[in-house]
């Protein structure tokens, strides 16, 4: 079984809910990453995203593009990230963790789309979310996926028309990630009306686990999701917090972005 | 007319979508409109009337004299965009965007601008047609590039300093595709090149291709033939694949297009996509792309700030793939030479985009016979590079 759905599958066991926080590789370099994602392992993190940078990244915000410039400045390349993780996926190391990778096509289809697969998954990766391939494009990429069993993330968005919505689901795997592009702002507090509906729909259309993310930040808006999600994806709030400490040194960043995540994490799935 | 793109946006292998699931929804809307106007006699029918009474067009088709008799064989005749209001083949597109955005009932319009000349030409037509309009441009070009950014500033457009990434046209493109994802109920982006996710590939060549028809009736009215040779700078390649396309099917005419061979292909400091690049993905295209060995965006240059991408719209990939036109590439000396020449000689100052193409004609026609003809599409004028061609000469001005 693909570690992504043991996750989902032990979590809806324990009537738990996915923490799933994002952590850009190499920013601001590869040794906090690792140690920063062997920490939030254990800090209540169910799966982790690594968004691999690129230059010219369209479909994350610009807290997350900030993020790829420092890492590449930084002379981070992708085979150091595969060797990095390599080491760090030893068993045992994230408990039952499962890291996805974040990553635009370019990258991808630059390294073939097999030889993607397998590195990543040798690496530790179980799945990606590939977030500027729709799923048009996505024929080639799914049957590779499929054929090493390895998840290919989707994502809905509130402009998706409900036929689109149920093909882009029929064709996720491991879960279906929904975007929340209106943005849950800081000051909100109450979820948008559009988001539930899509779903509660969404709930009728397909099994997979459903998580939601963008412009999530705080505890409160984990209280509004948890009864309405199977997990949350939670980025630019820790890339953020994350470049405000990274001169703090090593030590500082990741206690405090480990603190986050606790925190994140408790208000998910407490009572 | 070539069946390209398919109904996916296909040129070939090359073209698509890949854009965030978020943008999938403007791109089909925007398709829809584009097909649905492109059908409409009435829309027709107000471009051209734009065209001809704001733009001023036709633009003419110009035989320079003392080019031709200095390149020594084939007769050089400019297709003069430069003449168009705002001083580029540009406005064109602007114009036909601007009207689509009118027909959808979007009030706001954004753009990408490298050097300014797109932005202006967004901020005029944005200005023409009551629309409010926002401008992205990278902190360097915000810098190198003030006149336009009076100019678009005194239109009533907003100029939004871009710091990202590389700071250039390329991280312009990547804030306006990000703005477009929030704002797209009320906004259209203006792409300003064939370029990007479908239909701008498609949309904006046909736009351009006024400049490819008029050619064509031109050389059949003025001269009676066709010419045997087509000439055209490819940056993102808009003036190119305007002028290109009406003249693909006609196997007569030779069809070259001028990339940007900065200091040199062996220094790796240029901007020759197809020459040089391999199919991949940017900017929502499938297309020839200039990249390093991990597949990350190589940084590009030209003494051109409109030549100055790593990318080319994906019909030029097709194109140079099937061999109907040839890709070649003219070094920044030999375009500022061509820039000098070309004042000296025709009495107009070419930008330095142009002037790459206007070095290319001349060494093609030297090589042909007086009975030959060889056009240049002259895409704009040099007034916005002078202070640039000063600074390398060591003047101040």
């Amino acid at each position: 079984m693909n570690p992504i759905d043991r996750v989902f599958r032990q979590l809806r066991e324990q009537r738990r809910k996915a923490f799933m926080p994002f952590v850009t590789a190499g920013d601001p370099d590869l040794e906090t990453t690792i140690r920063l994602v062997r920490d939030i392992a254990n800090r209540g993190a169910s799966l982790i995203e690594i968004g691999f940078p690129f230059t010219d990244p369209i479909a994350d915000g610009s807290v997350i593009q900030a993020s790829y410039t420092r890492a590449l400045a930084g002379g981070v390349r992708m085979d150091d990230v595969f060797a990095a993780f390599r080491k760090l996926s030893a068993p045992g190391e994230l408990g039952d963790v499962s890291l996805i990778s974040m990553i635009s096509f370019s990258l991808v289809h630059h390294r073939g789309p097999e030889r993607f697969i397998l590195e990543a998954k040798e690496a530790g990766f179980s799945g990606a979310i590939v977030p500027d391939l729709p799923i048009e494009e996505a024929a080639d990429l799914v049957k590779q996926a499929s054929s090493h069993d390895f998840k290919l993330i989707q994502l809905v968005t509130p402009t998706t028309p409900r036929d689109r919505a149920r093909q882009i689901a029929h064709l996720s795997t491991g879960f279906l990630y929904c975007v929340s592009v209106v943005g849950i702002t800081g000051t909100r507090t109450e979820l948008p009306p559009e988001l539930l509906d899509q779903l509660r729909w969404l709930r009728t259309q397909t099994d997979l686990p459903l998580c939601v993310g963008f412009g999530i930040s705080k505890p409160e808006h984990m209280r509004m999701l948890r009864d309405h999600v199977d997990g949350v994806i939670v980025g630019s709030a820790l890339v953020r917090h994350l470049e405000t400490i990274a001169n703090l040194g090593s030590d500082a960043a990741v206690a405090a972005i480990g603190m986050q995540v606790k925190e994140l994490a408790h208000a998910l799935n407490s009572a | 007319m070539t069946p390209y793109p398919d109904s996916h946006g296909r040129f070939g292998p090359y073209g698509g979508r890949y854009v965030p699931e978020t943008l999938m929804f403007a791109l089909r809307q925007l398709t829809e409109h584009f097909e649905q106007a492109q059908g409409d006699p009435e829309f027709g029918k107000h471009f051209e009337y734009y065209l001809r009474h704001y733009v001023g067009r036709p633009s003419p088709l110009y035989l320079a004299e003392r080019l031709t008799k200095e390149a020594g064989g084939a007769r050089i005749y400019l297709k003069r965009e430069d003449l168009n209001h705002t001083g580029a083949h540009k406005i064109n597109n602007c114009i036909g965007q601007a009207l689509l955005t009118r027909r959808m009932g979007k009030p706001r319009v954004i753009a990408e601008t490298g050097a300014g000349q797109h932005g202006v030409a967004t901020a005029t037509a944005a200005a023409l047609f009551g629309l409010q309009c926002q401008v992205y441009m990278g902190e360097e070009d915000v810098r190198r590039q003030k006149l336009n950014v009076f100019k678009m500033k005194a239109l009533g457009a907003e100029v939004v300093t871009v710091t990202s990434g590389s700071r250039t046209l390329r991280d312009a493109i990547n804030e306006a595709l990000r703005d477009w994802m929030a704002s797209v109920e009320h906004t259209h982006y203006i792409i300003g090149s064939v370029m990007g996710p479908h239909p701008f590939p498609a949309m904006v060549r046909d736009f351009q291709s006024v400049i490819g028809k008029e050619t064509r009736e031109q050389c059949q009215n003025e001269v009676g033939r066709l010419p045997d040779v087509i000439v055209a700078c490819v940056g993102g390649g808009s003036n190119a694949a305007g002028m290109f396309h009406p003249f693909i099917g006609d196997a007569s005419v030779e069809l070259i297009g001028v990339e940007a061979g900065g200091r040199g292909l062996a220094t790796g400091d240029h901007a020759a996509t197809l020459s040089q690049g391999k199919p991949g993905v940017l900017h929502g295209m499938y297309t020839y792309v200039l990249q390093d060995d991990e597949g990350q965006t190589a940084p590009v240059h030209s003494v051109s700030a409109g030549l100055d991408y790593p990318g080319v719209g994906p019909e030029h990939s097709y194109w140079k793939d099937s061999g109907r036109v040839k890709y070649v590439n003219v070094a920044d000396s030999d375009a500022l030479e061509g820039f000098r020449q070309c004042s000296k000689l025709e009495g107009i100052l070419p930008a330095l985009e142009t002037a790459h193409a206007v070095v290319m004609a001349m060494r093609v026609a030297t090589k042909r016979s007086h009975d030959d003809m060889v056009v240049v599409c002259f895409s704009g004028r040099g007034d916005k590079d002078c202070f640039e061609v000063a600074r390398l000469q060591g003047e101040e001005i």
